[in-house]
Formats: structure tokens, sequence, C-alpha cells
């Protein structure tokens, strides 16, 4: 890979991250998701967390567990040169290909902006809805609370600013927009984004082995569903 | 055997250090706040350095062993009472069964610590056992201790080494090297440039404070108002630990143990490593300076830290042999 289209700089001390844009878009965020694929199989030794991100993705080690084996160089050029190896030798690695269909119910009961969107956008509620859910979407990072998947693009015609007033309570499986981002809040918590819908799946469940349903790299699609679908699916999870 | 909680004090977590390879999956670390000190308590009673321990605050909480152990506390000077003998901190102590410990008054810094020797009998979530609190998973039933809770050991009750009253015994930690007065040191982070040139110079020239408002998440701080150049609209991206980030209304927050894993904030700075239990162990009317360090004595003072932590280790295991012996 190219050096000038990356720079990587240090989080601290025992962290660092590799910058490879500034904006949202699917063919930076492929070539994040090929290095956090790359590192995952092949770990570096000290390495504690890979955390991919819109535009960079960041490495956080042990830094004393490196300190031992590099005294003589400082363990972020240490670590810095072994991830300028591995973007040299990045390989065309398939996607995870996890393709993961979202039942979302967009009833004005559970999509407490929805209306108003619609009166903003000059569009009807049954157009946001078709357009919401006819776009794939890529989770391009999860963060902000456990699960949280942020995933883009939304559709122009529906794109909105979030609220200029955070809620302080949005409740869980609630799906907003923000811009061109969608997402899903995994558990119930304050947040800003506009709510259409929600969805009856668990986006977090602390029992399973692995709690998120979604992750860095998966692709998904929303399909509407009525609210009777909701309380069925919502029944037949708990 | 166990331990009851009779009084649950403001916020009493089981905290070790930290949950880690989960961060892309958005679940943040948690952890003790002061990783040092959790560490000094296992050290005393010779458990491993990152075995779970009980974190707590003042108010602190008011404990009943149900069996006989050894303990050490660690942290902050809460004015410890064993069935309302004074215990000191940082050493360890033979607690015989049906003890009650307590503590009446908040002394020396913010967050205290208490070990038990052979830890805590729980079950871990995602390789660790610290309480997140956020999705309430992890720790003791994932949440804060209430009134009643009883908690495992995983050490039977030990063969009394003197009847049956509490003893402390006659070696101490020393743990105020992490707690030196001076500067938190820090890393630049990555936006710091676009900060103006005034705000680079206030940054480092004023003082700032803790404000009440502040929890595990970060602490929030006031201080000088930090404008950048120019306006910027950023795309989220990792913050970490220590991370100091610049709030739109031009005060800092720096982020603490149970940190989200990402964030929007320009990053004007990064507490090192070395510094995090100092900075933890501030209060609301401490005044903070900063100052620039570099990549390389950062390394080092962690490395010299995590050094002193295996001696103390071992001074420890050595000390209780010739006490049994003698």
């Amino acid at each position: 890979m190219d050096a000038h289209t990356y720079h990587i700089y240090p989080l601290g001390d025992q962290a660092l991250t590799i910058q490879f844009g500034d904006t949202i878009n699917e063919a930076t965020n492929k070539k994040i998701m090929q290095l956090f694929r790359q590192l995952q199989i092949n770990p570096i030794k000290g390495v504690k967390d890979i955390i991919p991100a819109y535009a960079s993705l960041t490495i956080c080690y042990n830094c004393t567990m490196a300190y031992k084996a590099n005294s003589t160089a400082g363990n972020f050029e240490w670590m810095k040169e072994q991830i300028i190896s591995h973007l040299q030798s990045i390989k065309e690695i398939a996607s995870n290909n996890r393709f993961i269909h979202i039942p979302v119910c967009y009833d004005f009961s559970l999509a407490p902006d929805l209306q108003e969107i619609s009166l903003i956008l000059g569009i009807s509620v049954e157009e946001l809805i078709e357009i919401h859910c006819a776009t794939t979407y890529s989770v391009f990072m999860i963060g902000f609370l456990p699960g949280f998947p942020y995933m883009a693009s939304v559709d122009e015609r529906i794109r909105i600013n979030r609220k200029a007033t955070p809620r302080t309570i949005v409740p869980k499986g609630s799906v907003g927009i923000a811009g061109e981002q969608t997402g899903i809040y995994p558990l119930d918590s304050p947040g800003g984004w506009q709510l259409i819908g929600q969805t009856p799946l668990n986006i977090f469940d602390v029992s399973k082995e692995i709690p998120c349903l979604l992750q860095p790299g998966d692709t998904i699609q929303f399909n509407s569903i009525s609210l009777k679908e909701f309380e069925q699916i919502k029944n037949e999870i708990n | 055997m166990s331990i009851a909680i009779l009084k649950p004090g403001l916020l009493t977590t089981i905290q070790d250090a930290g949950r880690f390879g989960y961060q892309h999956l958005g679940i943040n670390p948690s952890g003790a706040m002061d990783i040092r000190c959790m560490q000094v308590a296992n050290a005393l009673v010779l458990n491993k350095l990152d075995e779970a321990v009980i974190e707590f605050f003042f108010p602190a909480p008011i404990i009943q062993f149900n069996q006989s152990t050894f303990i050490a506390l660690s942290g902050a000077d809460f004015s410890a009472e064993i069935n309302g003998i004074p215990i000191p901190i940082n050493h360890p102590v033979f607690v015989p069964t049906n003890s009650v410990l307590q503590f009446s008054s908040k002394k020396t810094k913010q967050i205290g610590y208490l070990s038990v020797q052979g830890g805590f009998e729980l079950s871990e979530w995602l390789n660790s056992n610290s309480t997140n609190l956020k999705v309430g998973a992890g720790g003791y039933e994932g949440r804060a201790f209430i009134a009643g809770d009883i908690v495992g050991l995983n050490i039977q009750s030990i063969k009394s080494i003197s009847n049956s009253i509490c003893s402390v015994l006659p070696w101490k930690a020393s743990v105020e090297h992490f707690y030196a007065n001076h500067a938190l040191r820090l890393i630049p982070g990555n936006e710091f440039n676009l900060l103006n040139d005034e705000s680079k110079q206030l940054f480092f020239s004023s003082s700032f404070k803790i404000l009440p408002q502040s929890d595990r998440m970060g602490y929030r701080l006031s201080g000088p108002y930090l404008q950048l150049s120019n306006p910027v609209e950023m795309i989220s991206s990792a913050v970490t630990r220590g991370t100091i980030q610049l709030l739109p209304t031009g005060q800092c927050i720096v982020l603490m143990a149970d940190h989200q894993t990402t964030g929007g904030y320009p990053r004007i700075a990064h507490i090192i490593s070395a510094d995090f239990s100092n900075l933890a162990q501030k209060g609301t009317t401490d005044q903070l300076y900063f100052s620039e360090t570099t990549m390389e004595l950062s390394q080092k003072l962690l490395h010299d830290q995590e050094q002193h932590l295996q001696q103390l280790k071992n001074a420890c295991i050595l000390q209780l042999d010739a006490y049994h012996r003698h």
C-alpha cells in the first residue's frame, strides 16, 4: 500500500492510530477492514485491541511487553514498523461475507421522529421507509455503546442532521439516522439520532458468547415489518 | 465461605486490570481506576497482581468477613477499622471470622481497594472480572454492590496465625512515588495543533480542577476556555484511557476506566499510562497541571512501575515466609 495514503500517529503511549482519510467512504473502509482482518489472523505480539473506525484503525498494545524486546527502538516506532510491513504486504482478504437482514417496525409508536422528518424533508413516510429499506449498508465501525453499529451510507434524499437536543432515554432497538449514517441503539441510553423505527432483535445480548449481533465489516439491510410482526418476534426472542 | 456487604457505600464494584480484546465491538475495558493500588493490594496478600479486587469510593462500604482471611487495603485512606480497631492501609492484615470492616472518614485520595487472599469467587465475562456497569455484566452480577450481597472467597478459612484477633503484619508497601505532586505528563494528541496559539499556551500554563460531575467514564475539567483555530467536524475514531478531549464548550474531559471506545471530539492530548493512578486519585480541590513528555520517558516510567510491583510481590512472599517461620 502506498505510504502517502495513510498517516500513523500515537494515541497516547499504549496505542497508535493509522488514519486513511477523513471522510466516510467505502474504499477507505475496505482498506481498514483488510488490515483489521490481516492483524486478527496474524497478531502482533503485545496487541490487546484493534479498533476499526470510519477512516482509521487503532491498535492498543501493552507497552511494557514490547519494551523488553525493543529497549533500543521505542515501542511506538517498533509497532509502527510492524504495521507498515503489514500494510506493504496487505493481501486481498475476502470480506467476511456476512449479510444480515434486520426487521424494523416503522410504526409511529416506535418511531418518534418519523412524521416530523417526513414533513421537513418533504417526502412521504412510506417513501422514506422504502428508501431506508432499499439501501444495503456497511457496518463501518462499532462504538459509542457496546454493539452500536455505525452504518452508511444513507440515501441523500433522507439525510437529516441529528437532533439539536439529545434525548435522555432512547429505547433499546431504536433505529436512528444522522446525516449519512444509520444506527441501532443496543441498550436504553441517551442519544441524539433521529428515531425512525425499532427492531425487535437483540443487538446486544450479554448471555451470548459474542454478545454483539453485528460486527465491523458486516453488510446489512433493513426490512419493514408490521407492529404485529414486531410483537411476535419480540415474544419469540424473550 | 464468604464476605457479606452490610452497607454498599457510594459505588462499590469488583474490578481487575480490565477487559481487552473486545473494543472493536464497542465493549469498553472497564477495570480498576487506580491499577497500581489494585496491584499493591494484591501483592500484599500474595495474589497474582491482576486478581479482581473490590473498588470503593467514599462513603465506603461496611463488609463482614464470614471466615478468617488475609486482606489488604490500598489506595485511599478512609480511616479503616476492623471491629473498631484502626487498621492502616498498605499492610497485609489477618482478619478473624465474623470481623466487620468499616471506614470512618475520608483522609487521603479518592478510591480505595480491598484484596482478599486467593481472590473472590466470581465467573468471568469475556475473560475479565471487571464490572461493566453499562451492560450489566462482569464482576458481581454486573452491578455495584447492594446491602445483603454475599461474595464467596476462593480460599477457605486459613489457619489462624494468632488465635482470633485481628493482626496487622509489620511490613508495608510504599506507594507514594506513584502520586508525586508534579504536573501530569502527557503526549500531545493528533488534534493538539488544531488549538489556536493562545489555547496551546494556556493548556500548559494553566491549572485545571476536576468537576464534581466526574465519574468512572471521565473526569470533567474546569480550566481555561480552549479554542480551535478553525471549527472542525470530525468523524468518530478510537479513544483510550487518558485521552483528553476538547468538548464543544471549550472545556476538557479526561477519559477514565469506563470510557467509550470511540469518540468524535478533538483529542488534545493523552495522559501517560504511568500517571493514570496519580490522576485517578486526584479530588475536586486539587490543582492539576500538565507537562509534555516523550514516548521514551513514558515507556521507561511505566516499565519501572511494573518492575517495582514485581519486586514488591517478591518481597511480600519472603516476608510472609519469614513471618511464618518465626
